[in-house]
């Protein structure tokens, strides 16, 4: 199923949630909606799911305008950010859900219902719980069935808001293993909301990028994070050093921290830098290293330079040695902005 | 050796102080009155004392609470749920004006609340000549007893499920809707089920008060033996004729069904925190 949305707006009182948001969602694919709280990721997969109405624009699916429908009409799956499993009643009955409120021929037969909720039990592993309820599992369980009671209806869509964000960090990342898991067996089109970063850059195959109810870039994780097109998504995806200076004829200079700044006109400017984009250079600017700590296969260098800017450079574990003292550094790369 | 004391734990004689001063409080206020009513209607033992209960105006007495009851209590199951989802669950202009009506009762002295029902529909009332060409009775009549109950009993089970509503949030009912069921099969299979525990505690309030309501059905009653007095009227016309057995009698049964009550909540409570891992 491809969705398009198309110059959706939304308001709440006063306070504009989402600005005039376009995207275009492929058939089958696997997209993440990052941004921070308050950017609007929220409202939009609401706006797509049907729980919300936008207050201009359209929201097509596969070319049929679904704008006003309702939820249910839209045959979407939704996973909630506290997973909203009904609390008094078993797994099983909670993954059936969907099908048994259907009504007259479209409603599947009791064999037929179990036969699916077996079948999707067994999907997101959590086969022999259907007699359960949702109190006796772990948050990580839960997830699970809730993810499987969105799949039940078969839905055209796969929406999920926050769906790791109540889990501790070991849960989280092998859910994010089998989201991908199961997007991968059903294939069915999957949107879902995220503040994490790495999240968003793990899992997705595109990421859109929020930011005050605007889609400021969408991308591969790799474009995102290695081209990114405004300051704002440069600070947001991946680790950088912040630096406020100016353009002179291709250069950078922020202090004694120089850049190299190509395609950049002349004038105040904002740049960003990788850490691991930082290495050892005799004709580089001056860093005095406070620290260096191991983290795995890296080290991190904490440093400063002459004027007093904090600086953070990334280098592989066998590297750490050379940075004691005074080091000078220059920027492999370096993502200028005019500011 | 004893345990060591935790930093959080008062004093041994503190505790034994504030308990014994909370006992002896619930001592004078509670517990005596109650046993008096008890005492004092089995003063010339048992047979008069049931003489009394058994007496037809009595009867009728207890009988008129039970309808009354009977037909306030269910009234207001579905006057609270309705409201308390309305409130809880949706958005709509002059919520919190509503909120407070539901408020009304607990705020106006029940004896207002009886003299409103007379100064519309009683003789003299707004309705007066209308109802009295029709030959409606509703002041000094069971109509009237109803309304009256109703209006002070109204809040007690909205108060109690509205908290309870909000609480839980909209997300489950988004969740069904999302997955295709009608309004009215999410209130019934996602909504009520979430709040059965705080509905029935909110019956059994409201049931005690039915009963016990004094004020408001005194003013509408009119105090006709046998037709329109109500177990706290009956209590008060017998005390006042001086016939304390049998006014401790009544007041002893109508003690009783307090505490039926009471001990039916109690058990409520008990199995209250087992309730979310229970199917049915």
């Amino acid at each position: 199923m491809t969705i398009s949305i198309r110059s959706v707006e939304k308001k709440f009182g006063r306070y504009p949630a989402l600005n005039k948001i376009g995207l275009e969602i492929a058939d089958g694919e696997l997209l993440a909606l990052l941004g921070p709280s308050g950017s609007g990721k929220t409202t939009l997969l609401r706006v797509i799911a049907g729980l919300e109405f936008p207050d201009a624009g359209q929201v097509l699916f596969h070319d049929q305008d679904v704008t006003f429908a309702s939820a249910a009409a839209r045959r979407v799956g939704f996973v909630f950010q506290q997973y909203a499993l009904f609390k008094h009643m078993t797994v099983a009955k909670n993954i059936a859900f969907g099908l048994d409120v259907r009504k007259g021929k479209d409603k599947p037969s009791r064999a037929e219902i179990t036969r699916r909720v077996d079948e999707l039990l067994r999907l997101v592993e959590l086969e022999g719980l259907g007699g359960r309820y949702p109190s006796q599992l772990s948050g990580g369980q839960r997830q699970r069935v809730a993810l499987s009671r969105a799949l039940a209806v078969q839905p055209s869509v796969l929406l999920l808001d926050e769906p790791f964000g109540a889990l501790d960090a070991t849960v989280r990342k092998s859910l994010r293993r089998e989201l991908r898991r199961v997007h991968d067996a059903t294939g069915v089109t999957t949107i879902f909301v995220t503040h994490d970063q790495e999240e968003a850059l793990d899992l997705a195959d595109r990421v859109a990028i929020l930011n005050q109810g605007v889609i400021e870039q969408v991308g591969t994780p790799a474009q995102v994070h290695d081209q990114p097109i405004s300051p704002f998504v440069c600070g947001f995806v991946g680790e950088a050093n912040r630096f406020e200076g100016g353009v002179l004829n291709g250069r950078f200079t922020a202090g004694s921290v120089v850049l190299p700044a190509a395609r950049v006109a002349d004038g105040k400017a904002v740049a960003f830098v990788r850490p691991h984009d930082l290495v050892l250079d005799a004709d580089g600017f001056a860093v005095q290293v406070n620290r260096v700590h191991v983290q795995g296969a890296l080290a991190t260098v904490d440093g400063v330079t002459l004027t007093g800017q904090r600086i953070e450079v990334t280098v592989s574990r066998d590297q750490a040695d050379q940075f004691t003292g005074a080091v000078k550094l220059s920027a492999r790369r370096a993502h200028v902005f005019p500011g | 050796m004893a345990a060591p004391r935790l930093s959080t734990e008062d004093p041994a004689w503190a505790k034994a102080l504030i308990i014994t001063l909370v006992l002896v409080f619930l001592g004078l206020v509670l517990v005596l009155p109650l046993a008096a009513v008890f005492a004092e209607a089995l003063r010339k033992g048992l047979q008069p004392a049931l003489d009394a209960i058994a007496n037809p105006d009595a009867i009728a007495a207890v009988k008129l609470t039970l309808l009354t009851a009977a037909i306030t209590v269910p009234f207001n199951v579905v006057f609270g749920l309705c409201a308390a989802w309305a409130v809880a669950k949706h958005e709509f202009p002059g919520k919190s004006l509503l909120i407070t009506l539901i408020d009304l009762p607990f705020s106006v002295s029940p004896v207002v609340a009886g003299l409103i029902y007379v100064l519309v529909f009683g003789l003299q009332g707004w309705f007066g000549d209308h109802l009295v060409d029709n030959g409606v009775r509703i002041i000094f009549a069971v109509p009237g007893i109803v309304l009256a109950t109703i209006f002070v009993t109204f809040p007690f089970i909205a108060r109690e499920l509205i908290p309870l509503m909000q609480e839980q949030g909209t997300s489950e009912e988004e969740a069904a809707v999302s997955m295709g069921a009608s309004g009215l099969y999410t209130f019934w299979r996602v909504t009520t089920p979430n709040v059965r525990w705080g509905l029935l505690y909110g019956v059994l309030l409201c049931n005690a008060r039915a009963m016990g309501e004094f004020g408001a059905v005194s003013v509408v009653s009119g105090h006709i033996r046998g037709l329109t007095n109500t177990m706290p009227l009956h209590v008060e016309i017998l005390y006042n004729e001086y016939d304390f057995v049998g006014a401790f009698a009544v007041a002893a049964l109508l003690c009783l069904l307090a505490i039926v009550t009471l001990v039916l909540k109690t058990a409520l409570e008990v199995a209250q925190p087992g309730a979310g891992r229970r199917g049915h």
